[in-house]
């Protein structure tokens, strides 16, 4: 198991290498200037020169990678051009608005998604099963942008019961909208995911043999078929909290959410290239390491891959 | 002799599959006496798995049990709220399946699975569990203690297929039904599994109901027998009987493919010829017209009754084998190719 768990660790090493190389490749080819935007429209084109030597821009390709790469190993992400101010600490101040919104997201997709699923995997071809794969189906389909636009007006502005977006400093009526609309499109993956599996499970030779013990049918669904679809939903439950940690652009954007996402966004508008890659850089971490995280959680949920 | 325990009367189980009703089950009638050891023989696809599983009411989906009467102490299986049965199963009448590798949940404990079946028929946690390194104990898995610890795939099939018993014996239920218990096991543990399987049928007087499609497994463990083809009974009887004087045409081809050691030089190994009936679209007459060396006309037409053919057995046969070792030479047949023996081959054949 500790071998299991170092292999992975090892992987992360390598993709996250991978990731700084194609950032920084990106960020290099990114056309306008950073020097210039940094010194501001006004400044003589000598001392955009001294910026651009400051900023190290005027070395060898390989030298200022290298540099680069030097530095983030330090988790120096560099200095935003625009706040004139370190990358990292940008990316930390806003980080707890997303992860609050990502987590609540996955709330969602489990809370809807999975009760839906069980219900139609348990009775496949009824009318029950039907309703709910419409359902799911419009929600995989509509497009989030659109979904939290219909939110905000009818439950913002037609029916004011919820805030017209923002963060409102954590109140959690600001919340419950950008989280619906993050987590419905999941949840109906969830609930489409989860069903497949069941119906796969629910045949299985073992659920026959907890039938034949007299088990009432809720011990079956929970206790016996559950745990076996477990691995399918933690690897794409732990992908999507991954994806959400790393930024909701989208969504963060069209609820003004203050979160990493929104700001990532407004520095690829100002070519604040350091806080752009910090930010990049800053996902793919959580990403790797939120597929790290269900690895090792396949352990506890298949003794057959602890041993 | 007593009364049966167990009342099965014109069962009917059907599975409705796009290109038609597959009557897996066609009218099966038979007791079962408490405490005795009847074996369920026939090829794949003759139905013996789904009557056992009709009887507990786990026919798969799209499986369906049409009509009949399962009686157990005089209560009909059939018409039982779904609360009810449950409460049946694994309490009353136990099964284990044919593979032990995917009969056991492989997330949960082995100890944690023979121990649900007694939490649920309301045995307390702790009682459970000493009673199941009892059990463990009893079908002899080696260190019960520590092995309740143990994941399914931590076992050998054998160990498996004793914690499937010890499983299914944990209520100490009045009948076992054993679908095949030992198909997927190599032959010395098969051996050791039929002997324990004997040896609680003796002690705890559990009745077992044996589903093989191995008559050397009847013979070793069973006092009973009844053969089943295209879904319904064709023969029963006492095991030495029926080995000692098949009446049944199929029953005798069934006797007569098991290589024997002791075998004269002259008597070939028998295959039976053709293939298993079309359950969607049975023959019509006798179901095993098609492949039977000793049909006559009836049996192209006309189904035959299971009738008294000698006591205490019963044989579905228009010929019966007495007649065709008569007036067929059944017993110096080299070839037994359809209407072998008989002679009717008609050009209608199907």
């Amino acid at each position: 198991m500790t071998r299991y768990i170092i292999r992975r660790l090892g992987w992360m090493v390598v993709v996250l290498f991978g990731v700084a190389v194609v950032t920084f490749i990106i960020a290099f080819l990114v056309p306008g200037d950073p020097a210039r935007l940094y010194a501001g429209s006004n400044a003589s084109p000598a001392s955009v020169a001294i910026i651009h030597h400051q900023l190290g821009l005027d070395r060898p390709v390989y030298v200022q990678f290298v540099d680069y790469l030097w530095r983030v190993l330090h988790l120096d992400f560099g200095y935003s051009y625009r706040y004139s101010a370190p990358v990292l600490p940008a990316i930390l101040q806003r980080f707890p608005a997303t992860a609050e919104l990502a987590v609540a997201g996955v709330f969602v997709e489990v809370i809807v998604g999975l009760p839906i699923g069980i219900l139609a995997a348990t009775r496949p071809g009824s009318i029950w099963d039907r309703i709910t794969m419409v359902f799911t189906f419009v929600t995989l389909a509509a497009p989030p942008f659109w979904l939290g636009l219909i939110f905000l007006y009818v439950f913002g502005a037609l029916i004011p019961i919820f805030p017209l977006g923002g963060y409102g400093n954590g109140a959690p009526q600001y919340l419950f909208l950008p989280a619906l609309t993050l987590g419905l499109g999941g949840a109906g993956y969830y609930a489409r995911l989860l069903r497949a599996v069941l119906l796969d499970i629910l045949p299985k030779d073992y659920i026959r043999t907890a039938n034949a013990k007299g088990v009432t049918p809720g011990t079956v669904m929970f206790r016996h078929a559950l745990p076996n679809a477990l691995t399918v939903l933690v690897t794409q439950l732990g992908m999507d909290l991954g994806y959400f940690l790393a930024g909701v652009v989208v969504i963060e954007t069209v609820f003004a959410w203050p979160g990493i996402g929104k700001q990532a966004v407004d520095a690829i508008f100002n070519l604040d290239i350091p806080l752009v890659m910090g930010t990049v850089l800053f996902g793919a971490l959580l990403i790797v390491g939120a597929n790290v995280a269900v690895d090792i959680a396949y352990t506890f949920i298949d003794p057959r891959v602890r041993y | 002799m007593a009364t049966p325990i167990l009342q099965v009367r014109d069962l009917r189980t059907q599975f409705a599959m796009p290109d038609g009703i597959i009557k897996a089950v066609d009218g099966v009638s038979f007791d079962l006496y408490p405490g005795e050891s009847l074996g369920i023989v026939g090829e794949s696809g003759s139905g013996k798995s789904v009557t056992a599983l009709s009887l507990l009411r786990l026919v798969p989906h799209p499986g369906r049990i049409v009509s009949g009467e399962v009686l157990f102490r005089n209560q009909d299986l059939l018409q039982m709220t779904d609360q009810e049965i449950r409460e049946i199963r694994g309490r009353d009448i136990a099964m284990i399946f044919q593979d032990p590798q995917s009969s056991l949940n492989p997330v949960l404990r082995t100890g944690f699975q023979v121990d649900e079946a007694m939490r649920a028929h309301g045995k307390s946690k702790a009682d459970a569990h000493a009673r199941t390194i009892e059990l463990l104990t009893k079908v002899r898995i080696p260190a019960a203690e520590s092995r309740v610890k143990d994941y399914p795939h931590q076992l050998s099939g054998g160990m498996r297929q004793r914690a499937m018993i010890a499983m299914g014996l944990a209520n100490a239920p009045a009948i076992l039904l054993a679908d095949e218990p030992t198909t997927a096991l190599d032959v010395t543990v098969q051996a050791q599994i039929l002997e324990l399987l004997a040896d609680l049928n003796r002690e705890l007087g559990t009745a077992i109901v044996m589903i093989t499609h191995n008559m050397g497994v009847v013979a070793g463990l069973c006092s009973r027998v009844m053969v089943m083809y295209a879904g319904q009974i064709v023969e029963e009887g006492p095991v030495e009987q029926i080995f000692e004087s098949p009446q049944h045409p199929y029953t005798w081809s069934l006797l007569k493919s098991i290589p024997r050691v002791d075998a004269l030089r002259h008597e070939r190994l028998r295959s039976i010829q053709g293939m298993a009936p079309d359950l969607a679209d049975p023959p019509a007459g006798c179901r095993f017209h098609p492949r039977c060396p000793f049909r006559i006309e009836e049996c192209f037409t006309k189904e035959p009754k299971l009738l008294d053919v000698a006591p205490n057995q019963r044989a579905a046969c228009w010929v019966t084998m007495d007649r065709a070792r008569r007036e067929m030479g059944a017993d110096t047949l080299i070839d037994i190719h359809p209407g072998a023996g008989s002679g009717v081959r008609p050009g209608e054949e199907i």
